[in-house]
């Protein structure tokens, strides 16, 4: 099963499941389906509950929250994750501060769900990473779609949370298979969080969104091959706020699809820094994409976002030094 | 503006209409107590943060709530606490989350702008409480059919894009939205004809919503205007009912700009009320007294369930 496939089998198990529950957002329905394809047979189902809405991200995150309010359960598609910044005011101003704002806890299940990224040559404003602009909001959480995990059981966790949670997810991931581990590693699941590893004790921890998996497993197999350095690349599906158990290491990476600068990975690492410093042999090094806008011909595409062989290299240098 | 004699008289002729013009005047009169003795309590420096007092629209919410039922939903703004009192009898919770005391509404965390209580709202962000009645009135059109979501905005609101969005999805989806406007002139410093081009019934028409122009301060006569249409509202076909009512006080607190004698001819239907039911007014101003005393001994408001 391709991930796209899979998060619309987990939008289908919601709907089904929660009478009271809404998929809303932009060119939703059949045949359309919205722009990735992942709301497909869901307004043929569900035609009451799946709204498709003007080009209006600002209202559709409103409505969403509207809907929250009164106790509906209320996942918005965003068609690209560039547009959240017209949706700010909803989701950061009304509806993760309704949780506390008027001083009884107020449950809000509400998901935004956005398509992250580039590798798609869509451009400066449909490819970047808007994670970093959402870490450290009270009350809001911030997931990313991981090909290791059924999207169902995250949408459950996030529900379960009643707060307003961003989903986000990776645009390459979606053609992709769900579960998919190349030679020699095998991944284990364990508390919301994906381990992809070789039996024998890591030299080095890398951790990363879902999004990131393909190229920090393949960054991961040259540092083995190459550099005989075993590594374990770690995959939250919660991505804030952070918690991580890592196992006693002495070189932590983290990799991001975004530029550097107040990052998830910067949070990551301050995590690391505060429960494992004892074990570190070097701080936690972070890797972004360069620090510019995301071009759209694709070798200048390529030579902007993280790759795996990005990856590797910060994973050489910081063990070798 | 006083009421029309023939509104008049359907009053005298009975008993219920009788009560209920006493129950609007009790109810503008405690809202016009309540907000004068914010003013005073900010100026002896018994209050921080701010407000926004509605001096002069007291009779807006008067008479649009007694056109709600129980299960709609009611969205405030910043200026709302003729919005609350109208709703609730209850100055006690309102002044005790203003005050930051115990038995506030809120517990203390949301304050002047940011209430919430069973079917009702308030948010102090300008045009972002539209989309969210749209989202309330898409639920209650499923959940409870025929009852309404009613969103308070001002003149100034209009400004905001968020405003356009949600009046356009409210129009295609035929959502029971009922927009009150409380135009008053001004937002905060700025006269609306420097803040506005056209006119907010031109933007009505332009999503083919209806729009109803209201100038008289008499609640019952106002309510005998607006029943009709919002009927049709719970039938789904949105409406805007813009108020041109007058903004006595200042924007928040001292910072009113205007003229004194710009201020000072704006209609005010104290007077003629206060003249025609004195005991009434007394009683109010006395109600008020004694709450802010009460409320003046409370312990601070304590926040539990964050």
């Amino acid at each position: 099963m391709r991930v796209a496939e899979n998060i619309n089998a987990a939008l289908h198990t919601v709907l089904a499941g929660d009478e009271r529950a809404y998929l809303i957002g932009e060119d939703l329905l059949d045949p359309y389906g919205g722009a990735f394809k992942v709301a497909r047979g869901l307004s043929t189902r569900f035609p009451d509950r799946v709204l498709s809405t003007p080009i209006s991200e600002s209202a559709v995150t409103g409505i969403a929250a509207g809907l929250a309010l009164a106790g509906d359960t209320a996942i918005v598609e965003y068609m690209f994750a560039d547009f959240l910044a017209l949706g700010f005011d909803p989701l950061v101003n009304f509806a993760a501060k309704s949780v506390t704002m008027y001083g009884e806890r107020l449950p809000m299940r509400l998901i935004v769900r956005c398509p992250s990224g580039g590798g798609r040559g869509y451009g400066p404003t449909h490819s970047q990473s808007l994670t970093k602009h959402l870490i450290g909001v009270p009350s809001l959480a911030v997931f990313e779609m991981s090909p290791f995990r059924d999207a169902a059981e995250v949408f459950a966790e996030m529900l379960a949370l009643a707060q307003p949670c961003v989903f986000v997810e990776d645009k390459i991931l979606y053609t992709r298979r769900m579960h998919s581990v190349i030679d020699p590693f095998t991944v284990e699941v364990r508390e919301g969080v994906a381990y992809v590893g070789t039996p024998e004790p890591p030299e080095l921890i890398l951790i990363a969104p879902g999004g990131m998996a393909e190229r920090a497993m393949a960054a991961l197999r040259m540092l083995l091959i190459e550099q005989e350095i075993a590594g374990l690349l770690v995959v939250p599906s919660r991505l804030y706020p952070v918690h991580l158990d890592l196992p006693p290491v002495a070189h932590v990476v983290v990799a991001e699809d975004g530029t550097a600068g107040g990052t998830w990975g910067a949070e990551v690492a301050h995590h690391v820094h505060a429960r494992h410093f004892a074990d570190l042999a070097a701080p936690v090094t972070l890797v972004h994409a360069a620090d510019t806008v995301i071009p759209t011909a694709p070798h200048l595409e390529r030579q902007v976002l993280v790759s795996a062989a990005t990856i590797y290299d910060a994973m050489v240098r910081t063990v070798r030094g | 503006m006083p009421p029309a004699p023939a509104d008049a008289l359907d009053r005298l002729a009975s008993a219920d209409a009788s009560d209920r013009l006493a129950a609007d005047r009790a109810t503008m009169l405690l809202i016009r107590h309540f907000e004068t003795a914010l003013l005073d309590l900010f100026a002896r420096g018994e209050l921080s943060g701010t407000t926004h007092t509605c001096l002069g629209q007291e009779y807006v919410p008067v008479a649009v709530s007694g056109l709600l039922q129980p299960d709609d939903h009611v969205l405030s703004n910043h200026r709302g606490h003729g919005h609350y009192l109208a709703r609730f009898d209850d100055p006690e919770g309102l002044l005790a989350e203003i005050m930051g005391r115990a038995g506030a509404v809120c517990h203390g965390v949301g304050g002047s702008q940011h209430i919430h209580r069973r079917g009702y709202l308030s948010t102090g962000v300008q045009g972002e409480s539209l989309p969210i009645a749209a989202g309330l009135a898409l639920h209650l059109r499923r959940h409870q059919p025929g009852a309404l979501a009613c969103a308070y905005i001002g003149d100034g609101t209009w400004g905001e894009g968020a405003v356009y969005e949600a009046l356009n999805i409210a129009a295609l989806w035929r959502l029971p939205l009922l927009v009150v406007v409380e135009h008053n002139g001004i937002a905060q410093s700025t006269p609306t004809e420097r803040a506005m081009a056209g006119t907010i019934a031109g933007r009505a028409a332009a999503f083919g919503l209806a729009h109803t122009l209201i100038e008289a301060t008499d609640p019952a006569g106002i309510r005998a205007k607006l029943a009709p249409l919002v009927a049709r509202v719970r039938d789904g076909a949105p409406l805007i009912a813009e108020f041109r009512t007058p903004r006595l006080g200042p924007h928040s607190k001292g910072d009113d700009t205007r003229p004194a004698d710009h201020v000072a001819a704006l209609a005010d239907w104290y007077p003629a009320v206060a003249a025609a039911a004195p005991d009434l007014d007394r009683a109010q101003r006395e109600r008020v007294a004694r709450v802010v005393a009460e409320l003046s001994a409370r312990p601070p408001a304590e926040w539990a369930d964050r």
